[in-house]
């Protein structure tokens, strides 16, 4: 049965959309959730997706042009069936007021705009079908009328399983640089709901193929990672990110062990907004496949100098070095901004739980990253002993792949050589590197005073799809304040 | 030998005797035979036919001569129909035959029960089922006697006994030798005719069915009409031993040899039949001589048989003969005759109007009739 | 509960219909003063006499056909074939006539009919009198196919289908009619048909087995608790209709599958079996569905290659390992 597609409310305030451009056109086939325009809004361009599966049989207004909310601007359809009759009504400025009516009725209820006029809609059973953005619908039928964002639950129907079973887990193969992943379906669909990333597990099935156990045991060291969590206040816990997608953590049948840092970091998958999406588009075409900004900061480093040589004078064998204390500081950070600890993920933006810090070590013919799993929760020391092996080890080009693949975030310092500032190309997936540059002795004034302080300039990049200005100015500031302070490393 | 064995060997010797409705069985089909002896022997038929006229009613003889005229114009219809693609599939016409099921089926009585093959259309309605249902069922309609889902070679009407058309060569003939065997378990007096053309014959579910049924003294009549041909191939071509008859030899079982051009010498074959199966529980094989004037279906080429064959036989066209007789008999005059054929045409033409009329059987019923719930 | 064996639990069933219903007769080569060439009838030609317990000749279509007449009539045959290899020479009368029937007439019969005898591997005797035609029948919509395999089962079975309007192919297997095992003294003891039954409840694998596979897929589940691997063992007992529902229900809590049957794997109903699971449980499968069939090949007479054409518990075994990934 053909349905109509309405100009859809895309945000609270919006009396009326302009379509940017059409992404699908007439005859073409259409899917549920698939993206078939774009909106301008009174505050954006969003995507509108089909909410009907079918032929687009018709467009009724052309790009460029504006419609008020609620008029039919396509239908779809069957490719034989007769659509006449919608199309008149299309025309029908009462049709519209109606739907109009019905949408802001709903908003006056105090459910949040589009979503839940499509509930409503649905749920009335007209056939009037609105299309939405890509944010999940709360409500019951505008649930399934979404698409994509609904994994199947083990209460759900079998035979309707299939289609986002494999959710996260094979959108994530798919993107991979290595072979074709081979999953049970079952284990892909755990790993959907558990946010597991299937690419980060080895199969222990025939041809590696990743099987049912395997993801429980994923569970079970992600449940252990939480619960070390949980039992280290320190690790600021106000500040780690939400645990839902953990859902082993919820029902906690396993013992509580030593937190993981074998493998990469656990994180959870959280939906790119549609303006991301956008943000992400645009500044990849305009400047590169990942659009870069820098932000520069001055960091007095005195107090972190007389730590460093406190600590290496109580014992001389920890042996750790400004950089050591650089990772731990970033990584404390980095937990508490987890925005930047996060990497673009096309259709999501992933934000890792532990900070695995890439540390960037210049070798005979190039460059490589070792990285210090979890130094949020290391000890200087055990810092410092690492990263001495890991750079040792690279420098004789002994490092397994696991041991310098998987940072959530690098730093690269130059400052040794040198060099007092200078940016640093981000080594992707991750969203940010921190460029380190020496530590100089510097004029500056203090409570009106001229003083003499060991100044240190860093400069972070950023991948703007995931990290705009501000945020990376928050990170920054707490690293700054923590570095100028270690001392908060205790509080 | 027992009683019954000897009784069987008689009905086999009558056959020889020359009485009423048997002829000379040693005359071989592809031998020509000599126009001069065949000619005298079609004339004595008709004397025996207008004897027969004699012994029976008048309206009884009208309600034959109606039938078989129903059956013929029935037929034409569906042909019409057929070649406007009203009908799809099979159709396999029974013009030419009409004497075998009218006969035939004039000698039974309301509830015993009939099967037959994939021709069936004039067994249905000879049995009493209305053109309106059968005609509804060619079309494919939800208003066919089998809802539209059985076509052509599937009509079948519960409440009057009419157990079915059957679609593959000889299939109803156990079926049939099944429903003898209920009635004789239950301990009814009914009686079953069963149906076939000579070419079952050559499938073992005849011979194995004509086994069982003097075997367990089962009162089936067994009715093969031979219209010569198995589709396209004669009879010549496919049986060794031609006398179909003849084949109830091995299973000791009565027979007869009929001149289905005749509906009055059918009618008292089967007669004879259910007497002795109504009465001693025993079955019949008639062999029944016809001829079909059409095509095996509406499909046939028709390049096995020559114009000349078809029309020696249609002068002696079961329809024509027969009211030849009854006219010279007295029974009937042109005016009665025209009055029959006004309520023939009648009755083929409301059958064809509510065939087009009855809607398409509904979408769902496709998923109905498949097992029966308890 | 008495503890008897699967050829008495049948007996029973078939004595109990036959003094519960005049309409029910039983008709089929030996049945009666022979005994039964597998001694299920044994009695009833004594007990009920030649009108409803009927020896034919050796003429399995004639007979099936006159079974299905006298469904269409109101009777309620139970046709005894001496082994389903022979019913082959009936299936135009099963399938053709007694399966759409009531289709082609638009509802307008019932065929309450019970096909019977034994059928599945026999004890060598090679190719034609040893194979397993449930697929066969069960391909056909209008018929119901039924496989017990245990006593109860059989008894409980055999007086539903013979009570069913519908035509039911009712399997036995030749070599379980000596198998023993408890039948309910209730009155009137009957099952369903249609409904699977769950012989042994498990958590990490689901066993399929019908008929003469239930037997061995319990000592196989027995094997694998020694293995530390919990198996389900799912006997469907009805082929049409089968309880899909139940062995879904199995796959979503075990994740993995064997299908175990002695016919062969090619068209079976362990390929239907396997394509429900696939169409419906997808996404709870962690491995795929694994079949252990008969070989695919004519059955053969030397004992040692007729053992190695039937699937037994190793095989079984070695399946369930596959599944749960223990090798």
């Amino acid at each position: 049965m053909a349905t109509q597609v309405v100009m859809p409310k895309l945000s609270p305030t919006m009396e009326e959309g302009q379509l940017s451009r059409w992404l699908k056109k007439e005859g073409d086939q259409v899917s549920v959730g698939e993206p078939i325009a774009e909106v301008d809004t009174d505050k954006a361009t969003m995507e509108m997706q089909a909410l009907s599966s079918g032929v687009l049989r018709k467009i009724l207004i052309q790009e460029g042009e504006s419609a008020p909310l609620g008029q039919i601007i396509a239908i779809i359809g069957d490719a034989e069936e007769d659509i006449s009759a919608l199309v008149g009504k299309a025309g029908s400025p009462q049709e519209a007021a109606k739907t109009k009516e019905r949408i802001e009725s709903s908003v006056e209820a105090g459910q949040d705009g589009a979503q839940a006029e499509m509930a409503g809609v649905v749920a009335e059973g007209a056939r009037t079908q609105a299309t939405i953005q890509g944010e999940p619908i709360k409500g019951d039928t505008g649930a399934q009328a979404s698409q994509g964002q609904q994994q199947p639950t083990a209460q759900g129907g079998p035979t309707t399983a299939s289609a986002g079973g494999n959710g996260s887990g094979t959108a994530e193969s798919a993107q991979g640089d290595g072979g074709r992943l081979i999953v049970s379906p079952i284990a892909a669909r755990m790993a959907a709901e558990a946010g597991i990333n299937l690419r980060s597990l080895s199969g222990s099935g025939p041809g590696g193929r990743i099987i049912k156990r395997d993801i429980e045991a994923a569970i079970n060291s992600g449940k252990q990672a939480a619960a070390e969590q949980e039992a280290a206040p320190a690790a600021a816990a106000a500040t780690a990110p939400p645990q839902r997608h953990l859902r082993a953590v919820e029902t906690g049948a396993q013992p509580a062990g030593l937190p993981s840092m074998e493998g990469p970091a656990p994180y959870r998958d959280e939906p790119t907004s549609v303006m991301r999406q956008t943000i992400a588009r645009r500044l990849v075409t305009s400047i590169g496949p990942v659009p870069h900004f820098f932000l520069t900061t001055e960091i007095e480093m005195d107090k972190a100098a007389e730590i460093r040589r406190s600590i290496n004078e109580i014992d001389p064998e920890l042996k750790v070095s400004i950089n050591d204390l650089i990772i731990k500081v970033a990584a404390v950070s980095l937990i508490q901004h987890p925005q930047v600890n996060a990497s673009f993920q096309d259709k999501a933006v992933r934000y890792y739980e532990r900070a695995d810090i890439g540390v960037a070590v210049a070798i005979e013919d190039g460059l490589i990253t070792p990285v210090i799993r979890g130094a949020e929760r290391k000890s200087l020391g055990e810092i410092a002993a690492e990263v001495r092996e890991l750079a040792e080890r690279a420098r004789s080009r002994k490092l397994m792949p696991d041991e310098y693949t998987g940072a959530t975030f690098s730093i690269s310092n130059l400052g040794m050589m040198g060099i007092d500032e200078f940016t640093a190309v981000i080594n992707p997936p991750e969203a940010a590197i921190l460029a380190v540059g020496s530590m100089t002795p510097k004029a500056v004034v203090r409570n009106g005073e001229v003083v003499v302080r060991q100044i240190m300039r860093v400069t972070m990049s950023c991948d703007h799809r995931v990290i705009d200005g501000a945020t990376g100015a928050r990170f920054l500031q707490t690293f700054k304040k923590i570095l100028e302070n270690p001392l908060l490393l205790m509080a | 030998m027992n009683k019954e064995a000897t009784q069987t060997k008689a009905n086999a010797t009558q056959k020889r005797s020359g009485s009423a409705g048997v002829i000379e069985k040693e005359t071989p089909a592809e031998e020509q035979p000599d126009p001069a002896v065949l000619t005298k022997e079609h004339a004595e038929r008709k004397e025996e036919q207008k004897g027969r006229i004699q012994e029976l009613d008048r309206d009884t003889l009208l309600h034959l001569l109606y039938q078989m005229i129903l059956i013929r114009r029935f037929e034409e219809k569906s042909a019409e129909a057929y070649s406007l693609g009203k009908i799809g599939g099979f159709c396999h016409l029974y013009i030419g035959q009409e004497a075998v099921a009218v006969g035939a089926l004039s000698a039974l009585r309301p509830d015993d029960y009939v099967l037959t093959s994939y021709r069936d259309h004039g067994h249905a309605l000879a049995k009493g089922m209305s053109a309106d249902e059968v005609m509804a069922e060619l079309y494919g309609k939800a208003g066919g006697c089998s809802a539209g889902k059985g076509g052509s070679m599937h009509m079948f009407d519960v409440g009057l006994n009419f157990l079915g058309g059957h679609g593959i060569v000889g299939g109803q003939i156990p079926l049939g030798t099944g429903v003898a065997f209920a009635t004789k378990y239950k301990g009814t007096d009914q009686v079953t005719l069963c149906f076939f053309g000579e070419a079952a014959v050559n499938q073992g579910a005849f011979h194995e069915s004509l086994n069982m049924a003097q075997l367990w003294k089962l009162p089936c009549i067994y009715v093969c009409e031979n219209n010569q041909y198995g589709m396209g191939t004669s009879l010549e071509r496919a049986m060794s031993l031609r006398d179909v008859s003849q084949k109830a030899c091995a299973y000791d079982l009565a027979s007869e040899f009929v001149d289905g051009m005749d509906v009055l010498a059918v009618r008292a074959a089967v007669e004879r039949a259910v007497e002795r199966g109504r009465k001693q529980y025993l079955p019949t094989l008639l062999e029944i001589r016809t001829y079909r004037f059409m095509g095996h279906s509406m499909s046939d080429p028709g390049n096995y048989r020559t114009r000349a064959e078809i029309e020696k036989y249609q002068e002696r066209d079961p329809i024509k003969l027969f009211i030849a007789s009854l006219k010279e008999q007295g029974v009937l005059d042109d005016q009665g005759l025209a009055q029959i054929e006004d309520r023939v045409r009648a009755e083929v033409e409301q059958s064809v109007k509510f065939a087009e009329e009855s809607p398409l059987p509904a979408p769902e019923e496709l998923f109905t009739d498949v097992y029966a719930e308890q | 509960m008495a503890v008897i064996t699967m050829r008495e639990a049948l007996n029973q069933a078939l004595r109990e219909e036959l003094t519960r219903d005049e309409n029910v007769f039983l008709m089929g080569e030996e049945v009666a003063a022979y005994q039964g060439a597998y001694k299920v009838t044994k009695g009833l030609l004594e007990e009920f006499g030649d009108k409803r317990v009927i020896d034919t000749p050796i003429t399995e279509l004639g007979f099936a056909g006159l079974g299905v007449g006298a469904a269409m009539v109101g009777l309620r045959p139970v046709i005894e074939f001496m082994t389903f290899n022979f019913s082959i020479l009936a299936t135009d009368q099963i399938i053709n006539s007694a399966a759409k029937m009531r289709y082609m007439s638009g509802g307008q019969f019932k065929i309450p009919i019970v096909f019977r005898g034994p059928g599945g591997s026999a004890y060598q005797v090679s190719s034609q009198h040893s194979q397993a035609l449930e697929s066969w029948y069960a391909y056909f919509p209008g018929v119901k196919v039924v496989m017990p395999s245990t006593p109860a089962d059989a008894k409980g079975l055999l007086k539903t289908a013979i009570r069913d309007d519908n035509p039911v192919v009712f399997i036995e297997q030749e070599r379980m009619y000596g198998n023993k095992g408890e039948v309910p003294d209730t009155e009137d003891f009957t099952i369903p048909l249609g409904v699977a039954d769950i012989k042994r409840e498990g958590s990490d694998v689901t066993i399929v087995a019908r008929s003469l596979m239930v037997p061995v897929a319990l000592k196989a589940a027995e094997e694998m608790e020694k293995q530390g691997v919990s198996c389900e063992v799912i006997d469907p007992r009805t082929i049409r209709p089968l309880d899909i529902e139940t062995i879904i229900k199995s796959v979503q809590k075990t994740n993995r599958v064997v299908v175990a049957e002695e016919s062969h794997p090619f068209c079976g109903v362990g390929a239907e079996i396997s394509a429900e699971i696939t169409e419906r449980a997808f996404d709870y499968l962690d491995a795929p569905v694994r079949r252990v069939s008969g070989a695919d090949v004519p059955m053969p007479y030397a004992k040692n290659l007729e053992k190695l054409a039937i699937p037994d518990v190793q095989q079984i075994v070695a399946a369930v390992r596959e599944v749960a990934y223990l090798d």
